[in-house]
């Protein structure tokens, strides 16, 4: 007996012919009874979101670091490339709200226009994760037999390089000259991120699509006479993508984070580019004497990584479907 | 329950079918161990506007069945025919017109349905998959038709399945399987999932549709007292095989296959007054696993009258002396006193 | 079903029944709203008397177990009112640890998914033996000894080898009696057995109950039979509650209700079950739906499907009352539904 209470009302004919009366409730929550607009999955999941205040103050952040990467000028009127030599290394002052680096560029400014690089690096490393991890997976997972033997195995090979090492291992054996211009050394850390980094996204969905493609509706659709493509399309990625979304959003701070620290070590993105890594990179040697300059965007880095875990976190929840 | 004219026009006909699944063992290069053998030679017909009946405990292959009718699966061996045609080969357009004709309600009314779709796409899907059955300007209607045929409302044509409950979703997965108006319905457990006072509801629909419609029902089910009220014969399955098949009369009040008088003497009668009126037959012990079945008949460790004989020569499924429907055992007799007279 | 008289309470001045439910209520507090689950329930059992409390899903019977028994999930559920005596004893009133005494020693209970109320990284043998070290402090061997004899009393075959197994090794039946066997270690006053065969084949569910038949007999137990299986409760239960939605709608000796049921629920269940040794009825559907428990019908609960509902049963609540000896109902019209005038 696997129908558990059931909590909603309505009126069903006992005779045939006769239809239903009243319109069920529509489950948990049924204290909102929006006439004939179709409550999917998706619109409750989003109404949970809008509630829980992590997903709010996550989202926000987010969208301010975005607008940021996008028009940097709102939020200052500084360049990030005029540096004065005189203001080397000066403190947060009612001029500059964070102060000067080593080179006398303004830290604020530099942190701002920063942004864009980080973002763009973990927005488009973590698409191409999901393009081709999830494509690998779900083939792998829809198909079975020797194309899942052998695009497993492919997987745990690339599984075997640890993603930071192989990323030093690469970058470094193809070094960006000195007139290479920002995207493309964002292009080339984008690429070995992704190349590196899609077999956790691929096993995830390779579960999933397994799971998925066992249950009765992908039964009936075959039996329908459906093709391997419109089962795909319409019934097993639908069902299989909410973990993936749930990784990628985790995932994005993650690849923020590596890019950060590649720029750190000198073989991400290097100057003129400006990012946070960057910036990191080069307070380090005086972090004990101009603490600020390590400071800032430091703490830049880890509220938006900060921010992209907890949206991943609450999206996870609301598109759980056991948790409803 | 079919019309009182006896069905005579074989629609259905399963011929040996076979399906064993290899177990195997080893990570990297799998080595093959041996065989469930799920379903081992199964023979039946169906008969235009019957339902048969298809009874069976857990491991008996009747699931497995189902797929096979369903060319969900297919066989190791053993044909089924329909209109003329093995159905394991055909293919391109033969095969599109044999879906269209062969459907199947299945058991789970929280899975047999996609969560992400609305009710409308989901019955609708039928006509995307087969353009000609109904031109598209027409497919709403079709739909909106469907829903008001198994008695819900048209109106609901949007919402998604987790805004209804069990027995309306598995009346959705009906209206499915009804869209394509074909011949041949294969119910796998349809109100075993249900509420028993939803079940009857769901069984009168079901009923309804067959008088209407003119459809033949396979309906497999665990639970005898449900394949009793629907089906005009019914068939017993036991580890992969059928071990009695006849109308439900026969069946039910004249058994005489041992499994079939166990199963029957197990079935509880919502009826105190019964009590002491039936023998008790309890099995002993567990159904042997399918992957390695007993010798000869596949119910002699468990059967009172086995002999040497039962190890020895597998009982085919032919009508025995003494009795008047097909039973696969060497000593099948009539015994009455299993189930209760009124 | 075995039979065996059932002994007659002693309806002496200052007879206390074995285990007694009064006025039990229980709430589930949800960001939602407050569902009342169990609303107002009352029923006794006394040794060697099976008590059958019969419901659908949603009708509140598993809930009034849990809180028997005091391992209701709290939060969300709550014991809203209403009192559990056990030989008079009121066990709600009493703090965790003296009631933990109770568990296990004087009742006991089993679940319906055997499975998962076993832990499947320990060995068998190994579980049942905790309930004998951990309740009565006993070495480990001779614990050991016990299990295995509990083994064999449950008619596990090779109780002795099969103690080391773990449970995913066993059959759905096999693990049922386990699970019987843990239950009945310590020698419990009452046994609750909460859907115990729902999930088990029809032949498994003879064997099962007629074990607990013996059991229940060989120890004077009291049992209480959870279920939504007209039939297993026509085999074996001496009386029968009929739960809706949370409160009692009858209550009868089992040898009255089916012939002659009081109240439109128990008669609409009656007529929508297919028999096993009646072909052909029509089976009359009960409309509609349980009601959300969050939103309970005013009136009588059971109103929007009823077929014989008045204004009166949409206003006032119909109490629990005797309507012949030894019979209760909570309906209007009680008399006229026990007569066959409606």
């Amino acid at each position: 007996m696997t129908d558990v209470g059931y909590l909603g009302a309505a009126a069903e004919p006992a005779p045939p012919g006769r239809r239903e009366d009243e319109p069920p409730s529509a489950g948990p929550g049924g204290a909102h009874r929006r006439r004939g607009k179709p409550r999917s999955l998706s619109r409750d999941a989003w109404r949970d979101l809008r509630g829980n205040p992590i997903f709010v103050v996550s989202a926000m952040v987010i969208f301010i670091l975005v607008l940021m990467a996008a028009f940097p000028g709102w939020f200052t009127a500084k360049s990030p490339t005029f540096c004065d030599l005189n203001l080397s290394r000066g403190g947060p002052s009612s001029e500059a709200w964070f102060g000067y680096d080593v080179q006398g560029c303004d830290v604020y400014a530099r942190t701002i226009y920063g942004a864009r690089a980080s973002i763009l690096v973990g927005v488009f490393t973590t698409l191409s994760v999901v393009l081709i991890g999830g494509l690998v997976g779900m083939i792998a997972g829809f198909y079975g037999g020797w194309v899942d033997s052998t695009l497993s195995r492919i997987t745990e090979i690339f599984f075997g390089i640890p993603l930071l090492l192989g990323g030093i291992v690469v970058l470094l054996s193809f070094p960006s000259g000195a007139d290479a211009s920002e995207w493309q050394t964002i292009g080339k850390v984008v690429l070995t991120l992704g190349v590196l980094g899609w077999t956790s996204l691929a096993r995830i969905m390779r579960s999933t699509v397994i799971q998925v493609k066992h249950a009765d509706y992908v039964m009936a659709a075959r039996g329908l006479g459906g093709s391997a493509i419109r089962i795909l399309r319409q019934h097993v990625l639908p069902n299989a993508v909410a973990p993936v979304i749930v990784y990628a959003t985790i995932v994005l701070g993650v690849f923020i984070v590596i890019e950060a620290t590649l720029s750190y070590l000198g073989i991400g993105l290097q100057p003129p580019v400006i990012s946070w890594g960057v910036a990191i990179n080069q307070a380090t040697e005086f972090a004990r004497q101009s603490p600020h300059m390590l400071l800032f965007p430091g703490i830049f880095l880890s509220v938006t990584v900060l921010a992209f875990i907890m949206l991943g976190d609450a999206v996870r929840d609301a598109l759980d479907p056991k948790l409803r | 329950m079919a019309a009182s004219s006896p069905p005579d026009e074989v629609v259905l006909d399963v011929q040996d079918l076979v399906k064993h699944f290899p177990l195997t063992s080893g990570v990297v290069f799998k080595r093959h161990v041996g065989e469930v053998q799920a379903v081992d030679g199964v023979s039946f017909q169906l008969h235009r506007g019957e339902t048969l009946g298809i009874v069976g405990e857990s491991g008996c292959g009747k699931s497995t069945l189902a797929k096979l009718l369903m060319r969900l699966e297919t066989p190791t061996s053993g044909k089924t025919i329909f209109k003329g045609q093995d159905i394991y080969t055909v293919s391109g357009r033969a095969l599109r017109a044999m879906r269209r004709n062969i459907q199947i309600v299945f058991q789970d009314p929280y899975s047999s349905l996609n969560p992400r779709m609305t009710v409308g796409d989901i019955i609708g899907e039928p006509f995307d998959i087969h353009p000609d059955v109904a031109p598209r300007g027409d497919r709403r209607r079709r739909v909106q038709e469907l829903l008001d045929v198994v008695g819900l409302n048209p109106e609901h044509i949007n919402r998604y399945p987790h805004q209804f409950s069990g027995g309306q979703r598995q009346r959705i997965g009906i209206a499915r399987g009804l869209a394509l108006r074909p011949e041949i319905i294969i119910c796998d457990e349809p109100v075993s999932a249900l509420d028993v006072s939803v079940q009857a509801q769901v069984m009168n629909l079901l009923e309804k549709l067959q008088n209407e419609y003119g459809l033949s029902y396979i309906f497999i089910a665990h639970d005898l007292s449900v394949v009793r009220h629907i089906s005009d014969r019914v068939a017993v399955m036991y580890l992969g095989k059928i071990v009695e098949v006849g109308s439900d009369v026969q069946i039910y009040e004249r058994p005489t296959h041992p499994y079939t008088q166990a199963l029957l003497s197990a079935v509880p009668v919502p009826d105190p007054s019964v009590r002491g009126r039936r023998q008790q037959i309890i099995l002993a012990g567990d159904p042997p696993s399918p992957a390695n079945p007993p010798s000869g008949c596949r119910f002699r460790t468990r059967c009172w009258k086995a002999t040497e004989l039962c190890a020895r020569e597998v009982p085919a499924l032919v009508v025995r002396p003494g009795t008047d429907h097909e039973s696969a055992c060497h000593y099948a007799a009539i015994r009455e006193d299993v189930v209760v007279h009124h | 079903m075995t039979l065996y008289p059932t002994p007659m309470p002693a309806q002496a001045v200052g007879y206390v029944p074995l285990l007694e439910v009064d006025n039990l209520q229980v709430e589930f507090r949800t960001r939602d709203g407050v569902a009342k689950a169990v609303n107002g329930v009352s029923f006794s059992v006394d040794e060697g008397e099976t008590l059958a409390v019969l419901g659908e899903s949603g009708s509140g019977k598993s809930v009034t177990a849990l809180a028997i028994m005091g391992i209701l999930d709290s939060p969300p559920g709550f014991v809203a009112g209403g009192v559990v005596r056990f030989r008079g004893e009121d066990l709600l009133a009493l703090p965790e640890e003296e009631r933990r005494a109770y568990r296990g020693r004087s009742i006991s209970m089993i679940f319906q998914d055997a499975l998962s109320a076993l832990n499947p990284v320990f060995p068998v043998g190994w579980q049942i033996a905790e309930m004998f070290r951990v309740h009565e402090g006993m070495p480990k061997s001779e614990a050991r000894k016990r299990a295995v004899e509990l083994m064999e009393r449950v008619r596990i075959p090779a109780a002795r080898e099969r103690a080391g197994d773990y449970p995913h090794q066993f059959s759905g039946g096999m693990r049922q009696r386990i699970m019987i066997a843990m239950a009945i270690a310590l020698d419990p006053d009452v046994l609750i057995a909460d859907e115990p065969t729902t999930a088990l084949d029809v032949t498994v569910q003879a064997q099962i109950m007629n074990l607990l038949g013996d059991l229940q007999h060989e120890r004077k137990m009291g049992l209480i039979l959870i279920t939504h299986d007209l039939g297993v409760v026509a085999d074996v239960a001496d009386k029968i509650s009929v739960m809706y939605a949370g409160r009692i709608m009858e209550q009868a000796p089992v040898s009255d209700i089916y012939a002659r049921p009081a109240h439109p629920y128990t008669k609409g269940l009656l007529e929508s079950i297919p028999r096993v040794d009646l072909k052909g009825r029509d089976l009359s559907a009960i409309k509609g739906l349980p009601p959300n428990l969050m939103r309970i019908p005013a009136g009588c609960e059971f109103n929007p499907r009823c077929p014989y509902a008045q204004a009166v049963c949409l206003d006032q609540r119909p109490p629990l009352l005797e309507v012949v000896s030894g019979r209760s109902s909570a309906c209007h019209f009680a008399r006229e539904v026990l007569d066959g005038s409606v």
